[in-house]
């Protein structure tokens, strides 16, 4: 399908197969409705008052007919459905190798943070040609991150983070756009995805350091609050050491096991008492109210790289 | 079925003129007339709103309204419109006059639950204008948490007050229904003999009493959890604002139905009418409405695939939205087989009927791309969902109702309306309603997104068109106004049968008097008798 007459470009990888969605239910509607139509046109015309049509008796129902127009339509919602829903996975399942970026969304504005630091604000720089994974949450109410060009569309819920993804197929300026109602400002809640080339990408980061990288920003935040006071190499507290951790699976006190996940350091953080590592004393006081979403993600990104030097170490 | 001797004694309308004994009857034909009254105050309430936003969106930048005000207008149109028209619509007012008459009964089963049901709408309806006057509310009509719990600055708790009390009028509306259809059966009326409109009341009522009290329930959670910062739907507070999505759908999908079932009713009726031909199919017509009735309440996550549900809900719910629109379609087919070898005529009624099949196809298949995941991710919190439920609500609902107002008016009034205008009514009323409302679907598409008060510019040349549809659909909703308003002086008498219908309510009097038969009628065969080829039974 082509860019839909210049209004709606297609921008990303899945675009076009929507769009193919979209033009298989406009065909199967505008056959459907106008057959339809038609047919009531032609009855009405052909047995309007007066008309010489034959009438004679007409059957009052018809078992053979009712079921066709029952597993007729049945069999095309079917395959519908099955279409939209296989699309729908895909939309769903970011790959492993996407770029990580956080989206925090607040009355009205979209703030970004990229992993290596860089911060901006309604707006959002992505390489083409690369998955892109955005990791949201909200500081307030819902909200709504909407990418028509993309095709796609996520709610972003406080205190939970919800997770997106697309792989922009061609550079170019793209609206952004809040989908879910949430207040005043709801309208003014927009801004574009910038999506470059490769090259121009790598120096649009380079002319834009944040303080270091996201995760160097992380430690900051993690010495500066106390964290390593307990959870730091030469801590003598009796707490979980966080090197390694990100990306397993971990017991829990209640035998459980959980993932160490961008939630689970989120809910570790803020309700350090709901789901406690196995092994040790239920001591952490809650962050709750100290911590802004934007440092909490940080965080995240500096246990997680913890992880990555792990792997990488011999 | 039988006909019923001359009804002496005043009509219903003549037993007595004092305002007095309009607000404390128990006549179920004059209950009928008080909603009437009350939902056309509410319906133009809602409509100027309507008028006001549209104009407001004639250019892309919001010049013409505070943000805040655009909030508050969408609002309270969606509030009043759906608690206070849609709602009541067709049952609390056709419902209520017609019912009794189908059945041969003389009236609903508790006559005076019914008049508290208006008086229990109007006290909700009294919370709607007060707040209204306090300076409104802002959170949409869906009061999505947290922002309507703890976000929101204006009068939630006034406005939720309303919708919650007027959920019992229709909880009475509801019950008051289901007993009067089981219980008060004319002899010989067996449940296949009923009218569809009859069937139609009778899954609305079940709906209506299955669904509203979940609503009633949520609503007094979100104001509890905003008086009293108790943890429900706020994350913040340890809630959770997905469950309130699902509770609050749990009613609000069903509720597209307590206003469509009924729609469906009235067209059925009047098709058949108009064509001279019995409903083709009667059984099927009865079992998808009951169908409807049941699978509605299993949809109400179709509302969430861009929300925070699990992927695998997500599909469960896309199938059983997909179902739902199977016995909706069987009953397109079968007004369209209604018609074959019919005797068609196009008085007024029958041209909005075939406007609502029309538009209700329209709506209802669009309602197929919605319920398809991967398209309602593009298509969801657009316009492209404020046309499809207008499609369904304002093209199916309303036009269902203009359509019994025309059918059924010589039966309420006792006289005719002027036949050619109100042809033209319905003519401009199809006209302006898809010229305001198609473009909403290709804004949509193209990715505007709705509740947006200012908009990027690419999207105005179809916005200036929705304008200008609405305000052809203005002229069309007041033309029925002056004309009716005519009828009422000076329209030539109907008699008793203009339509030469079929129906009992068509044997008494018009107006019926207040006792509606001066014999109880008795029923020997199926409904829609329109031909007399064959005898043989639905």
């Amino acid at each position: 399908m082509s860019d839909l007459a210049g209004y709606l470009p297609e921008a990303s990888t899945m675009a076009g197969r929507i769009d193919a969605l979209l033009l298989a239910l406009t065909v199967v509607s505008v056959l459907v409705v106008g057959g339809i139509m038609a047919l009531i046109a032609w009855f009405a015309f052909r047995y309007r008052r007066g008309s010489p049509a034959v009438r004679g008796p007409a059957p009052r129902r018809s078992r053979t007919l009712e079921t066709v127009w029952i597993t007729v339509p049945l069999l095309v919602f079917l395959i519908i459905f099955v279409w939209a829903a296989v699309l729908y996975r895909e939309l769903r399942s970011p790959p492993q190798d996407a770029l990580a970026i956080n989206v925090v969304a607040k009355q009205w504005m979209w703030k970004v943070q990229h992993p290596g630091g860089q911060r901006e604000i309604n707006e959002l720089h992505v390489p083409v040609g690369r998955p892109v994974k955005l990791v949201m949450t909200s500081q307030d109410v819902i909200h709504s991150f909407f990418v028509p060009a993309f095709r796609v569309k996520q709610d972003v819920l406080p205190e939970r983070y919800t997770t997106l993804w697309f792989e922009p197929s061609r550079a170019g300026e793209y609206p952004l756009l809040c989908a879910e109602y949430c207040g005043s400002g709801h309208s003014r809640m927009t801004g574009r995805v910038v999506v470059m080339a490769p090259q121009a990408y790598e120096s649009w980061l380079a002319r834009n350091p944040g303080a270091g990288s996201l995760a160097h920003q992380g430690e900051e935040v993690f010495r500066r609050r106390g964290c390593s006071g307990c959870h730091g190499e030469s801590a003598t507290v009796h707490a979980p050491r966080l090197a390694g951790i990100y990306g397993r699976r971990v017991p829990l006190e209640d035998g459980d096991m959980v993932m160490v996940d961008a939630r689970y350091i989120r809910d570790s953080i803020l309700l350090p008492a709901s789901e406690v590592a196995a092994g040790y004393p239920p001591i952490m006081p809650s962050y709750q109210g100290q911590l802004g979403e934007e440092e909490i993600l940080a965080l995240v990104a500096y246990i997680r790289s913890l992880a990555d030097q792990q792997e990488d170490a011999p | 079925m039988s006909t019923v001797g001359a009804a002496p004694g005043p009509s219903y309308i003549g037993v007595s003129y004092t305002l007095r004994s309009w607000l404390t009857t128990h006549d179920h034909k004059r209950i009928g007339l008080l909603y009437v009254a009350s939902i056309t105050f509410f319906f133009f309430i809602a409509a100027v709103a309507a008028a006001i936003m549209r104009l407001e969106l004639v250019t892309p930048a919001g010049d013409l309204l505070e943000a805040d005000t655009y909030n508050k207008l969408f609002t309270v149109h969606g509030v009043v419109m759906v608690w206070f028209f849609l709602i009541p619509s067709i049952p609390a007012t056709f419902g209520n006059f017609l019912l009794p008459l189908m059945i041969g009964a003389r009236d609903v089963a508790f006559p005076r639950l019914n008049l508290a049901s208006w008086y229990v709408y109007s006290l909700g309806g009294l919370f709607v204008i007060i707040t209204l006057i306090a300076g409104g509310v802002d959170t949409g009509w869906t009061f999505y948490t947290p922002y309507t719990t703890m976000f929101s600055n204006t009068h939630v708790v006034a406005a939720i007050s309303g919708v919650f009390i007027v959920g019992f009028s229709s909880i009475f509306t509801g019950l008051n229904f289901i007993v009067t259809i089981h219980c008060m059966r004319a002899p010989g009326l067996s449940w296949f003999r009923l009218p569809l409109f009859v069937w139609a009341q009778y899954a609305t009522s079940l709906v209506m009493v299955l669904a509203t009290p979940v609503l009633a329930m949520t609503l007094g959670l979100v104001a509890i959890e905003r008086l009293l910062q108790v943890g429900i739907f706020d994350p913040a507070l340890g809630g959770d604002p997905l469950l309130f999505q699902h509770l609050f759908w749990f009613y609000s999908h069903p509720a597209v139905y307590i206003m469509v079932l009924p729609a469906m009713g009235v067209v059925s009726e009047v098709i058949a009418c108009f064509a001279r031909r019995p409903v083709f199919g009667y059984r099927f017509m009865v079992y998808s409405l009951l169908g409807i009735a049941v699978v509605v309440f299993t949809v109400l996550g179709h509302h969430m695939f861009v929300g925070c549900q699990s992927m695998y809900s997500g599909m469960v719910f896309s199938l059983l939205s997909f179902l739902v629109a199977i016995p909706s379609s069987i009953k397109v087919f079968n007004w369209t087989a209604t018609l074959y070898r019919g005797s068609v005529s196009f008085e007024a009624p029958m041209l909005y009927a075939l406007g609502f099949i029309a538009l209700f196809m329209m709506g209802g298949i669009t309602g197929i791309w919605l319920a398809a995941l991967a398209a309602d991710v593009h298509l969801t919190d657009t316009y492209f969902v404020v046309a499809h439920f207008h499609y369904i609500m304002v093209g199916g609902a309303v036009m269902a109702y203009f359509s019994a107002i025309h059918f059924w008016w010589p039966k309420i009034t006792g006289r005719l309306y002027p036949e050619a205008w109100a042809r033209f009514a319905a003519v401009v009323m199809f006209v302006g309603f898809n010229l305001t409302f198609f473009p909403q679907y290709v804004a949509g598409f193209l990715g505007m997104p709705r509740r947006y008060h200012a908009y990027p510019p690419e999207y105005e040349v179809l916005n200036i068109l929705s304008s200008a549809g609405a305000a052809v659909l203005a002229v069309a909703y007041v033309l029925p106004l002056i004309y009716l308003g005519w009828s009422l002086l000076r329209g030539p008498l109907a008699g008793r049968n203009p339509w030469a219908a079929t129906g009992l309510e068509w044997q008494t009097a018009s107006p019926p008097p207040r006792e509606n038969f001066s014999h109880p009628p008795r029923v020997n065969g199926p409904p829609y008798a329109y031909e007399t080829e064959r005898g043989d039974g639905p």
